[in-house]
């Protein structure tokens, strides 16, 4: 029989093996689990995790996308790691994600068709307080009522979607569309376009502000006292409290911070490879976040990485399906497993694992 | 000679990375009164555990009246004779002292007849207690007095006692060791299990003296003094703290004033302040006894700006600080230690090195502009390592790897290496063993002699009287005036802590 024991000081080697090996894990079981479902195992893996990157069919379209989708899942995951280490839950960076871009977008189809060097900047600014304001709901009735912000932020993403609806249906509606929903598209508005910046590489604003994110928490983490007050209260809220961490501008901050970069990432969506305001702007990247923060252990540096796999397996997973014709309920469950195997060996960190014999 | 009635024989338990009891015999005979000492760690409960079915031996025998034991549960135990009083009372609150009996017998008579019962044997042991009571309205004396009760319904041939006298006033303790003799001369044997060597040379007729597991002496307490006592416990030689020269400081507003403070309970079922008042002076120390529960959580959490009152309320030489918050108080000279340690006064998962920024980031100025300085703060770790000798493979581990003593020491050496003003101390030497906490009271006493003002909160009369230049006691959330050590009597620190105590039933059956 096996039995768990505590280790004294978390294992280093399991912090990092663990990702490795849950990744692992995940192939076999999804292996697996696409052999039941009558596919070459091997084929299904590898036209996942090898076929966007080098397959030279596909690369040249879908290795830029690698980037385009890992930049918003970066972006929105660093906020939300700040939160989740401090035990603040914020589940809504979907909607702090609508809301950065209609509050974006607001600034650009404001002006149309102004031509101005100042243009996007303030639709940047615009953004990050969109989706700072939303986030501020559930913060202020955190700290004044004490209502669960994993709720109300929650709630207040289906709330950001109908606005999102009567915005495309209404206000934003792009008048010269002839009647469609959706606004105008921003990629042919010069002033407020975020293009691809090098041709070929998916690289543009967002993931830039990404990349920059990840090293600004890194420093903020490793040598910045409110990194460590952030920790701290994740960890042991009394001894925060002694060390004289106020806990709810904590909450505030750190569900403010979240907001503003997922507000952040909702504008540079919309700016660049959405390009429009419509009904179906959100595809999840809020949500997908949050997997994406655990899977690089709330740790900027490792949420880079995460970011760039989860996207690999949505593009691959998008591959399998018109390649091999898996059923995207399938690939959903893939992606699924590597969540679950990913806190299943997460317990090798805290926790030996010990053979004993019959008591 | 008469037979034994517990032999233990070459008893060892292990956990993973710990030996509990390695080889440990004894023998116990009937009305034989054996105290089991030793410090915190040395395996005293492991070994009652095993005598009490809690645990199961990894090699060794045990025998009753000449029996093999091996009890395989506490029910098990109980049924050979054997009853034990926890440290910690498993009582319901709400229900009466009778209910409470009933609960724990295998086969409970009707509660009119437990009544009468109960009625008897405190009335034969010269235990008062209401059958009636709420156990919820019952002193801790009282409430052990229930433990103990219920025991001895059960006609006990061995009867074990956890540190009972732990939480009672010095009355309580001289009604519980009359029981005990009157117990001892009905035949009943005690193992009693205590670290206060002087009431073991009072009361016991045998001791054996564990250290690191292994049984290292035994004697007759009575032969011994607790000086000779403590160092076989030990394995040192121990020295008292010594107080350094007093010197005179320039007059002026108290290093600390505490005027009118009456605050609510943050924690639940906790202990409201109510108007409590005190000034210490540089270089004094001003040490608070009292029962766990008394609010001594709520004045440390006050006092170190966790807790917030009125401005006027807390003042440090004429400052008012009673609205700031902790940094702001680090700020003007206080340090503080709060009583638990992991999760309090220290972060468990964090590094020693994480968890001195936690607290002296201010004082010893350990940030630049918000970016913390790392390799300061791990110079100022080591030093407190080294200064107060902490066993740790280093200063990068997390503090839940140390143990609970070790842990201690850095909590205490991190606070008073800040140069502080005030010193604000829960519980300096919990669970500590004696070296060590002879070391801490010596640290705290050096710190007095340098000038600053301590308040020191704990349970340990003892501890209280050696370090002490003056004496409160703080119950139900007031404090009493306090009164300078000298000079004071252990009866009149028992009156002090009476108060709402439950003295005058103990009065009543003199």
């Amino acid at each position: 029989m096996f039995t768990l024991e505590k280790r004294p000081t978390p294992s280093r080697f399991w912090q990092f093996a663990t990702p490795i090996v849950a990744v692992i894990l995940t192939m076999i079981a999804g292996g697996i689990l696409f052999a039941i479902l009558g596919k070459n195992p091997f084929e299904a893996i590898r036209t996942i995790f090898w076929d966007p990157l080098f397959n030279e069919q596909f690369a040249a379209y879908s290795r830029p996308q690698l980037l385009v989708k890992a930049g918003p899942l970066i972006l929105i995951a660093i906020g939300l790691s700040l939160g989740f280490r401090a035990g603040i839950w914020n589940i809504g960076a979907e909607g702090q994600y609508i809301m950065g871009a209609i509050f974006g977008a607001g600034v650009a189809l404001a002006v149309y068709p102004l031509q101005a060097i100042w243009i996007f900047p303030a639709m940047v600014l615009a953004g990050a307080f969109g989706g700072w304001l939303w986030a501020m709901i559930p913060a202020l009735l955190k700290t004044r009522l004490n209502a669960p912000e994993i709720l109300v932020s929650l709630l207040l993403v289906n709330v950001a979607q109908y606005i999102l609806a009567w915005m495309s249906l209404g206000l934003m509606r792009n008048p010269d569309g002839g009647g469609f929903p959706g606004s105008r598209n921003l990629g042919a508005y010069p002033s407020a376009a975020n293009p691809e910046l090098i041709a070929g590489t998916g690289m543009h604003w967002g993931v830039v502000a990404a990349i920059s994110t990840v090293i600004a928490a890194h420093i903020l983490l490793q040598r910045h006292t409110l990194g460590f007050q952030i920790k701290l209260t994740g960890q042991a809220p009394r001894a925060a409290r002694f060390a004289g961490v106020n806990p709810r501008a904590l909450v505030m901050l750190c569900m403010g911070i979240s907001g503003a970069l997922a507000g952040l990432a909702g504008m540079f969506e919309v700016a660049g490879p959405a390009g429009q305001i419509s009904i179906d702007f959100n595809v999840g990247y809020g949500f997908t976040a949050i997997i994406v923060a655990f899977l690089g252990r709330l740790n900027p540096i490792g949420i880079l990485f995460a970011g760039l796999l989860m996207a690999l397996t949505y593009i691959g997973g998008e591959l399998a399906q018109f390649m091999l014709a898996l059923p995207s309920a399938a690939i959903q469950a893939f992606q699924g497993m590597l969540l679950f195997f990913l806190l299943a060996v997460d317990v090798l960190t805290n926790y030996r694992l010990r053979l004993k014999g019959a008591a | 000679m008469t037979d034994p009635l517990l032999r233990l024989d070459g008893l060892s338990k292990s956990y993973p990375g710990v030996i509990a009891n390695a080889d440990v015999s004894l023998t116990i005979n009937p009305g034989e009164i054996h105290a089991l000492l030793g410090e915190n760690g040395a395996g005293k409960s492991t070994l009652v555990k095993m005598i009490y079915g809690l645990v199961k031996p990894d090699a060794g025998s045990m025998t009753l009246r000449g029996a093999p034991y091996t009890p395989q549960e506490p029910r098990a135990a109980r049924a050979s004779g054997v009853a034990m009083v926890f440290q910690h009372f498993s009582l319901f609150e709400a229900l009466s002292v009778a209910e409470n009996v009933a609960l724990g017998m295998e086969n409970p008579p009707r509660l009119r007849d437990l009544t009468t019962r109960i009625a008897k044997v405190s009335q034969d042991y010269g235990l008062p207690l209401d059958p009636a009571r709420r156990v919820g309205d019952l002193s801790a004396g009282e409430r052990q007095r229930v433990e103990i009760i219920r025991c001895l319904l059960a006609n006990p041939k061995l009867l074990i006692m956890d540190e009972p006298t732990s939480v009672l006033t010095p009355q309580e303790v001289a009604i519980l060791f009359k029981t005990l003799r009157q117990l001892a001369a009905e035949g009943t044997a005690i193992l009693y299990i205590s670290h206060k060597l002087e009431e073991i040379r009072t009361l016991c007729d045998a001791a054996t003296i564990l250290r690191r597991g292994r049984v290292v002496a035994t004697c007759t307490p009575r032969d011994r003094t607790a000086r000779e006592m403590a160092e076989l416990m030990v394995g040192a030689v121990l020295t008292p703290p010594e107080r350094g020269a007093r010197q005179v400081w320039p007059p002026g507003p108290p290093a600390l004033s505490v005027t009118d403070l009456s605050l609510a309970s943050p924690i639940p079922f906790g202990t409201a302040l109510k108007s409590i008042s005190f000034a210490v002076q540089r270089g004094e120390v001003l040490g608070i006894a009292g029962v766990a529960g008394n609010g001594q959580d709520e004045l440390l959490l006050a006092l170190s700006g966790e807790l917030r009152s009125a401005p006027g309320m807390i003042t440090s030489f004429g400052v008012p600080l009673g609205a700031q918050g902790p940094n702001s108080r680090r700020r003007a000279g206080f340090v503080a230690a709060p009583e638990d340690r992991l999760g309090h006064a220290a972060a468990p998962d964090m590094s020693l090195v994480e968890n001195a920024f936690l607290t002296a980031a201010v004082r010893r100025e350990l940030t630049r502009a918000g970016f913390i300085d790392w390799p300061a703060t791990r110079d100022y770790a080591e030093r407190v390592i080294k200064a107060y000798d902490v066993r740790t493979p280093g200063p990068f581990v997390a503090a839940r790897a140390l143990s609970g003593g070790n842990l201690q020491k850095f909590v205490i050496g991190r606070e008073l290496g800040q140069e502080p003003q005030v010193i604000l101390i829960n519980q300096p030497t919990w669970g500590v063993d004696a070296a060590a906490a002879a070391a801490i009271r010596q640290a705290i006493l050096d710190r007095a002699s340098g000038g600053a003002a301590v308040v020191v909160i704990s349970q340990d009369l003892d501890e209280l009287l050696e370090i002490s230049d003056r004496f409160a006691v703080l119950n139900g959330g007031r404090l009493t005036a306090p009164r300078p050590v000298q000079g004071l009597t252990i009866d009149e620190i028992g009156l002090m802590m009476g108060g709402a105590h439950g003295m005058e039933v103990a009065h009543v059956h003199p």
